[in-house]
C-alpha cells in the first residue's frame, strides 16, 4: 500500500496560515526533515483522512510556480514535476481570504496544469471586516474547484476540507477551466513545446519554455531551448506579459465573486500599531528595550530548569557509576557519554526560552518590521533585513540559526550571514564567561544598579555582534556576486500569535539543537573522555601507587593522570603557541576540549586542577590560588581573564556549526575559511588584550 | 509622471511601469501590475526601506528600488 498512498501537497503564500492549518490537520505525527541532497525543510505527515490513508505535504511559502530560490524551486517542483517521489496527487492551495488577489494568482496557475486542486480559504473573517464581501460559491464557479471556507486557528472547516480533498481525488475529471489561454497569447509555439513533451498541457509547457523544471527529459530540455532561441524568446518578457494577463483574467473573477462596502470607522490597528514600532527613531528604541527585556526574562527563567537539570544528571551519574562495576565500561559512560549529553540537555531551558521569544516576535508579525528598520544598515554591511532573525537566533546557538538562513534568496547576503552568526554570542559560552568574570570582575555595583559583572558580560555581547558587522563588511568585498539583491518582503498584520504553531516551531528548534549538536558533541565527548583518560607509557600506573592511601588521593590522581594524558601532553605540546596569549598547558587541554562544545571548559578545568565537583564557587575558588610558577603571583589576573573571553569570544571551538555550515553552503570551502578567520580573529585579539595588560 | 520614492506618504498613485526587469518580475507575481492602486505608508530614515500598500497588504522595498518605479499620481487624492 505504501506505493499508493497519496499524496496531499499544501501550498500557498508565506503569511497565508498554511502552516497552522499543517498544525491543525496533522498534529503531532508530523516529521520534520530534509530534502534529499538539498538544504530545505520537510515537513510531512501520515495521516488518516475519512478512511483513506494519505501522506500531507508541507512546501516552503511561495507566491507563484515562478521559483527563484532553492525553497521556491523545491515547492514548485514537488507540484510540477511528476518524477518527483512527493508529486502531488491533489494541492491545497491555502488562501488568505484578506489578500485574496494575490492568493488566488498562484491558485490559478495551478488551475490551469491540470492539477487536481482545492482552495482552503483562510481568514474570510478579516477579509470582512476590512469590508470584502465573498461569494464563495461564485468563486468555485468561476474557477472550477472546490472551495472550504477555513478557520485554520480555530480548526474550524477542517471536516469539509477533508471531504473536499478526498472528493477532489476521486471524481477527477478532465473539465478544468482554464484561466488563462497561453495558447491565445503566445500562438503556436506552445503547441511545438506540446509536440516536443508529448502532452497536450499548454500551461505546462509554457513554463517549460520559460526554464522551469517540469519533469523533462534532457533531451526535451535541449530542443525547447533551441526552439526558445530560434524564436528569440526573452523569457523575462514572455513572463512579465504572462503575469499581467494571468492579473488581468484574476481581476475580473475577483469583481464578480466580491463585493466591496465601506467599513465604518475604518481605522487599521496594523498601521495604528505600525506608527510606533516602525518609527524613525522610536521603533529602534523599542527594538532594543524588547532586546534587553528578552535577555532578562530568558536569563532568568532558564536558570531554574538549568538547576534541576544539573541536579538530575548529577544523581544520574553517581548513580550510574555505582550500579555498574568499576571499570572502563563505567568510566566511559560516566564521564564520557553521560558527560556530554549533560552537556548538551542542560542548555535546553536557555534555548527554548530564547526561540520562545523570537518565534512569538516572527508569529506576530512584528520581526518583519524589525527587517524593515534594520535593512538600511544591514545592506551597507552586506547582509539583508532578512538576517535579522539568523543573527539574533544566533544567541540561542548558531546551527538552527545558520540553517533560518535559507529564506534569504540572495546568495551572497545569505553565505556572508552563516558566515558571521557564529559571532554572536552563543549559550554555550556563558558558562565560560560566568565563571572568568566571577575570577575577575570585582562585584562592583554603580549607582544603585548597574553591576560591573552584568556590564561586562553585556560587553562581550555586544563586541560579538560588531565583531559580525566588521567581519560582513569586509567579506561584502571578498564575496564576488553579480546576483541582484532585492528586498521585497511582505509586511504582514499584526496578529496574536498561534500558540500551537509558536510551539511546534520551538520543538523543531530544540530538536536540531539536540541531535544536530547532539550528536557530534557526544562523538567528540567520547574521543576527548579518551585522550584524556589514557597517556602513553607506564606513567598512569606509577601516579596510582604514588598516591595510594594518601589523603584526596582520587582528586589528585585525576589531575596528575589528565596531566600525563594524551589530552594533557597535547595540552603540552601547545603550550609554546599559546604562551603569548597567556596561557599555559592546563589551559591549553580546556581549549582542546571545547571543541566538542565550548562549555566543556567548566568541566576541563575542574578536573585538571582536581576540584572534585564542578560548581563555578569551588572551581572559582581554586583557580583564585592558582600561582605563576616563575613570579609567585596569582595565575589568572585580570590580563589572563581577558585574553581567555576573548579567545572564546572568537574562537570557532564547535564542530556542530563547522559541519552545519559544510551543509549549507554545500561546499568544504566556507567552513574552512570561517574556521580560519575565526582562529586567526581569536589568536590576534587575545594576544593583543594579553600583551597591553600585563 | 514621477518615481516611486518620490510619491508622497498616503498619497494614492497608479503603478505606470516598472524599469528592471528582476525587480519588475518579482512585484509582478505579488500583484504590482501596472494600473494597480499603490500609497507609501511608511519610510525607513536614511534612505531606507519604503512600505507600499498595494492590493489591501503592505510590502516592503528598498529606496533604490523604488525609484525605478513610475507612478502616476490618482486625480482627486
Amino acid at each position: 500500500m505504501e506505493a499508493s498512498k497519496l499524496n496531499i501537497v499544501l501550498a500557498g503564500n508565506p503569511n497565508s496560515g498554511k502552516t497552522t492549518l499543517f498544525n491543525a490537520l496533522t498534529g503531532l505525527k508530523q516529521k520534520v526533515g530534509n530534502y534529499p541532497g538539498i538544504t530545505v525543510e520537510k515537513k510531512v505527515a501520515d495521516v488518516d483522512i475519512v478512511g483513506h490513508n494519505v501522506r500531507i505535504i508541507d512546501v516552503p511559502g511561495i507566491y507563484s510556480l515562478y521559483s527563484k530560490s532553492i525553497d521556491e524551486k523545491v515547492a514548485q517542483s514537488i507540484i510540477c514535476d511528476k518524477f518527483q517521489d512527493d508529486y502531488a496527487d491533489v494541492v491545497v492551495v491555502v488562501a488568505d481570504a484578506s489578500n485574496l488577489r494575490r492568493s488566488i494568482f498562484l491558485l490559478t496557475q495551478i488551475i490551469d496544469l491540470k492539477i487536481p486542486v482545492v482552495l482552503a480559504l483562510n481568514m474570510i473573517d478579516i477579509a470582512s471586516k476590512k469590508g470584502i464581501i465573498l461569494d464563495v460559491n461564485k468563486l468555485s464557479f468561476e474557477l472550477g474547484i472546490e472551495i472550504i471556507a477555513i478557520n485554520a486557528r480555530k480548526a474550524r472547516g477542517l471536516l469539509k476540507l477533508k471531504d473536499a480533498i478526498i472528493r477532489t481525488i476521486s471524481n477527477q475529471s478532465d473539465n478544468y477551466k482554464t484561466i488563462l489561454d497561453v495558447n491565445k497569447v503566445f500562438g503556436k509555439i506552445i503547441l511545438e513545446v506540446n509536440q516536443i513533451r508529448g502532452i497536450q498541457n499548454d500551461y505546462a509547457s509554457f513554463l517549460s519554455l520559460c526554464g522551469y523544471d517540469m519533469g523533462n527529459t534532457i533531451e526535451q530540455k535541449v530542443k525547447i531551448s533551441v526552439l526558445s532561441k530560434d524564436n528569440e524568446l526573452i523569457v523575462d518578457r514572455l513572463q512579465a506579459k504572462e503575469t499581467v494577463r494571468r492579473y488581468k483574467n484574476i481581476d475580473i473573477i475577483i469583481s464578480k465573486s466580491t463585493k466591496i462596502v465601506e467599513v465604518a470607522g475604518k481605522y487599521r490597528v496594523t498601521e495604528i500599531i505600525d506608527k510606533i514600532l516602525m518609527h524613525p527613531f522610536f521603533g529602534y528604541l523599542i527594538f532594543l528595550s524588547i532586546l534587553f527585556l528578552m535577555f532578562q526574562a530568558v536569563f532568568q527563567w532558564s536558570s531554574l530548569p538549568m538547576d534541576v537539570i544539573d541536579g538530575l544528571f548529577t544523581k544520574l551519574s553517581l548513580w550510574t557509576a555505582s550500579a555498574i562495576p568499576q571499570g572502563i565500561l563505567n568510566d566511559l559512560l560516566v564521564n564520557g557519554v553521560l558527560a556530554g549529553i549533560g552537556g548538551i540537555v542542560i542548555f535546553i531551558p536557555q534555548i527554548a526560552f530564547l526561540f520562545a521569544f523570537i518565534v512569538f516576535l516572527e508569529d506576530t508579525g512584528y520581526m518583519a518590521r524589525v527587517s524593515f528598520i534594520t535593512d538600511r544598515f544591514l545592506k551597507q554591511v552586506g547582509l539583508n533585513g532578512r538576517s535579522v532573525i539568523p543573527l539574533l537566533s544566533g544567541v540561542a546557538c548558531a546551527v538552527p540559526a545558520i540553517m533560518s538562513a535559507r529564506t534569504i534568496s540572495n546568495w551572497k547576503e545569505r553565505l556572508i550571514t552563516i558566515m558571521v552568526t557564529p559571532l554572536m554570542s552563543c549559550s554555550a559560552r556563558l558558562p565560560v564567561y560566568t565563571l572568568i568574570i566571577s575570577l575577575i570582575i570585582p562585584v562592583d555595583v554603580y549607582y544603585g544598579i548597574f553591576n560591573l559583572q552584568g556590564l561586562v558580560l553585556m560587553l562581550f555581547y555586544i563586541l560579538g555582534f560588531l565583531a559580525a558587522i566588521i567581519i560582513a563588511f569586509l567579506l561584502k568585498f571578498i564575496i564576488k556576486s553579480k546576483e541582484r539583491s532585492f528586498f521585497v518582503m511582505e509586511m504582514p498584520s499584526y496578529k496574536i500569535p498561534d500558540w500551537k504553531t509558536v510551539i511546534y516551531t520551538i520543538f523543531e528548534k530544540v530538536k536540531i539543537f539536540l541531535f544536530d549538536a547532539g550528536k557530534i558533541i557526544i562523538a567528540i565527548s567520547i574521543i576527548l573522555w579518551f585522550l584524556s583518560s589514557y597517556g602513553p607509557g607506564e606513567k598512569f600506573k606509577q601516579i596510582e601507587d604514588k598516591w595510594q592511601d594518601k589523603e584526596f588521593a582520587q582528586e589528585n590522581i585525576a589531575s596528575e593522570k589528565l596531566e600525563y594524558s594524551y589530552a594533557g601532553l597535547i595540552g603540552k605540546v601547545i603550550e609554546p603557541a599559546i604562551k603569548p596569549l597567556g596561557f599555559d598547558w592546563k589551559i591549553g587541554i580546556s581549549l582542546i576540549t571545547s571543541f566538542a562544545a565550548r562549555e566543556v571548559f567548566v568541566g576541563t578545568m575542574s578536573t585538571i586542577y582536581s576540584v572534585g565537583d564542578d560548581d563555578i564557587v569551588s572551581i572559582r575558588e581554586r583557580l583564585r590560588r592558582e600561582r605563576n610558577k616563575e613570579t609567585g603571583e596569582p595565575f589568572f589576573t585580570t590580563a589572563v581573564g581577558i585574553s581567555l573571553m576573548l579567545f572564546y569570544a572568537f574562537a570557532m571551538q564547535c564542530m556542530t556549526t563547522v559541519a552545519v555550515v559544510y551543509r549549507e553552503t554545500n561546499s568544504i570551502k566556507w567552513p574552512l575559511l570561517q574556521f580560519l578567520y575565526l582562529t586567526v580573529l581569536a589568536y590576534l585579539s587575545s594576544f593583543i588584550a594579553f600583551q597591553l595588560l600585563s | 509622471m514621477l518615481s516611486l520614492s518620490q510619491l508622497p506618504v498616503y498619497t494614492d498613485a497608479e503603478i505606470s511601469k516598472i524599469n528592471d526587469p528582476d525587480l519588475e518580475q518579482k512585484l509582478l507575481e505579488m500583484g504590482c501590475t501596472p494600473g494597480e492602486i499603490i500609497s507609501v505608508v511608511r519610510k525607513a530614515p536614511f534612505k531606507g526601506p519604503i512600505a507600499i500598500m498595494v492590493s489591501s497588504y503592505m510590502l516592503s522595498i528598498r529606496f533604490s528600488d523604488a525609484c525605478k518605479i513610475d507612478v502616476n499620481i490618482k486625480n482627486g487624492s
